[in-house]
């Protein structure tokens, strides 16, 4: 059995780890976790990953989670252009200081749109207004550090060249934009920075993998997402309360 | 001018980049920037990292800042001994899995057990509620079992027969808690050889070193009225960074979490509510 990656393109992580592999004609099986169905709390899913959450990769007997650790072992094992994850020392750094950052300031903050608009609703969940409000006044300022800092006069996020950063931030915008968000109005250097990420990677390999989570909102107005199990809402529920 | 590294070893982070340097030989001068006298808030340390964090590090003109960024830039540009991060592809990525994990998971619950058992209520003269303590150091636990069940299993280190990044870092946040005066280790065989083994590795004196401040956290005297005002935005955009904790399966820890993010939301309401522009008291 070859490379398998167990995704779900409703996961901005495992968005990143699908457009890498795809664009840099990695062959792999995609496995596909129907989060929604709650097909990531199967007894099968738990020998694959005990934290029960996507992206995973297996390759032969080597599993691994974490979607930064999986960007960085494939773009070592099928040695991927120099420009993604780059050997130069202080180019690398700029990277890693860039996941830093998006560990603790987008991950967790660029989700909670569509809890409040899709997945909530969902299971009957209203998220208050206040905390809708908290989430934008984060959603801005992380916007600003990461045009301010981390893009700044360049032209993307750790350089002057595509790089894991750029697509790990990518798919997380993608999340609040999918259900309205327009995070890019009156911020024309992120603008076409997204552009520019956008024509690298290749309009329609985006259009491939932004499809599902474009299509959420358009879905639950028309009711036709799948209904989550009684199973899951336990999880869903606690992701929800954790929203500050 | 050689490598800087602007640090305080109240930090989870910058203990561990500390510990790597000495360890490793590395020749830097030490910038203290001293985070409960609100150092890092000043413009002069905003010129060295606008993000107002430490650790940061500064060579020549290049200056970097997160401490993953920074252990893995000492490790590649002073060409320190393989097994801190190893160059076989399976190795290295179970090294890049736990520093991506620990992340979003035990270091927060690191932060805010010391932050809600001690620096609140002692340092900050803000009380914790017992409910909110208790959730804090409940979710505490989830997270050293996963340490426990998932990362370090039967191995002699986190990734692995050898010391790792991982297991530095992993160390340096457990002493967050430790400083607190949690029982961390005393419940926990496994965990507490698994430490005997890190602090031997990384040798004894310099681990006493690098964690005699935390280790002092809670004998901090209450910070005068000033600088409680100076540092309680700068606290509560901290703390409340990690209450966005990403969804992990663990049944049994459902109940504590719901009540702990409303009795934290609840304590930061009373906080953010009060005008720390003007002076308290």
């Amino acid at each position: 059995m070859g490379l398998e990656l167990y995704l779900n393109l409703l996961s901005q992580p495992s968005r990143a780890v699908y457009i890498f592999a795809k664009k840099n004609g990695i062959p792999f099986e995609l496995r596909t976790v129907d989060i929604i169905k709650g097909q990531h709390r199967s007894k099968e899913f738990f020998q694959i990953n005990s934290l029960q959450k996507v992206p995973v990769l297996k390759d032969g007997d080597f599993i691994l989670t974490e979607s930064s650790a999986i960007l960085i072992y494939l773009s070592c094992k099928y040695q991927t252009a120099d420009h993604w994850y780059p050997s130069d020392l202080q180019a690398r750094a700029r990277v890693h200081e860039y996941l830093g950052w998006h560990a603790d300031c987008i991950r967790g903050t660029f989700g909670v749109p569509m809890w409040v608009q899709v997945l909530g609703p969902l299971i009957g969940v209203q998220v208050p207004e206040e905390k809708v409000e908290r989430n934008r006044t984060a959603i801005d300022q992380a916007l600003q550090w990461l045009e301010n800092k981390f893009l700044g006069d360049r032209l993307f996020l750790a350089g002057q060249q595509v790089t894991l950063a750029d697509l790990m931030a990518l798919e997380e915008l993608m999340q609040p934009v999918a259900v309205g968000y327009e995070l890019f109005k009156g911020r024309p250097r992120l603008a076409a920075w997204r552009e520019r990420v956008e024509a690298f990677l290749d309009a329609e390999l985006c259009q491939e993998a932004h499809s599902l989570i474009l299509s959420t909102l358009e879905q639950a107005a028309k009711k036709t997402l799948p209904t989550p199990p009684p199973e899951v809402y336990p999880t869903m529920l606690l992701r929800i309360a954790r929203i500050p | 001018m050689g490598l800087e590294l602007y640090l305080d070893l109240l930090s989870q982070p910058c203990r561990a980049v500390y510990i790597f340097a000495k360890k490793n030989g590395i020749p830097f001068e030490l910038r203290i920037v001293d985070l409960i006298k609100g150092q890092h808030l000043s413009d002069a340390f905003a010129q060295v990292n606008p993000l107002k964090k430490v650790p940061a590090l500064k060579d020549g003109d290049f200056t970097l800042t997160e401490s993953v960024a920074i252990l893995l830039y000492l490790m590649r540009k002073y060409k320190v001994p393989d097994y801190w991060y190893p160059q076989d592809l399976q190795a290295r990525a179970r090294v890049d899995e736990y520093l991506a994990w620990q992340h979003t998971t035990l270091r927060r619950s690191c932060l805010r057990a010391l932050w809600h058992k001690v620096m609140f209520p002692v340092f900050l003269g803000e009380p914790v509620s017992p409910q909110t303590l208790a959730a804090t150091l409940a979710e505490l636990d989830v997270n050293l079992q996963l340490l426990e069940d998932k990362f370090l299993q039967n191995k002699a280190f986190l990734t692995g027969p050898h010391i790792s990044l991982a297991d530095l870092v992993a160390i340096t946040e457990l002493m967050h808690p430790v400083g607190a005066g949690c029982q961390v280790f005393e419940s926990r065989p496994k965990l507490a050889t698994w430490r005997q083994r890190v602090e031997a590795a990384v040798g004894e004196d310099l681990f006493r070193e690098a964690h005699e401040v935390i280790l002092k956290a809670k004998d901090f005297p209450p910070a005068d009225p000033t600088i409680k005002q100076k540092l309680m935005p700068w606290v509560l955009a901290m703390i409340r960074f990690s209450l966005l904790l990403v969804m992990y399966a663990v049944p049994k820890e459902k109940q504590h979490c719901q009540g702990h993010s409303l009795a934290c939301a609840e304590l930061h309401m009373k906080l953010e509510t009060r005008d720390w522009g003007k002076m308290e008291r």
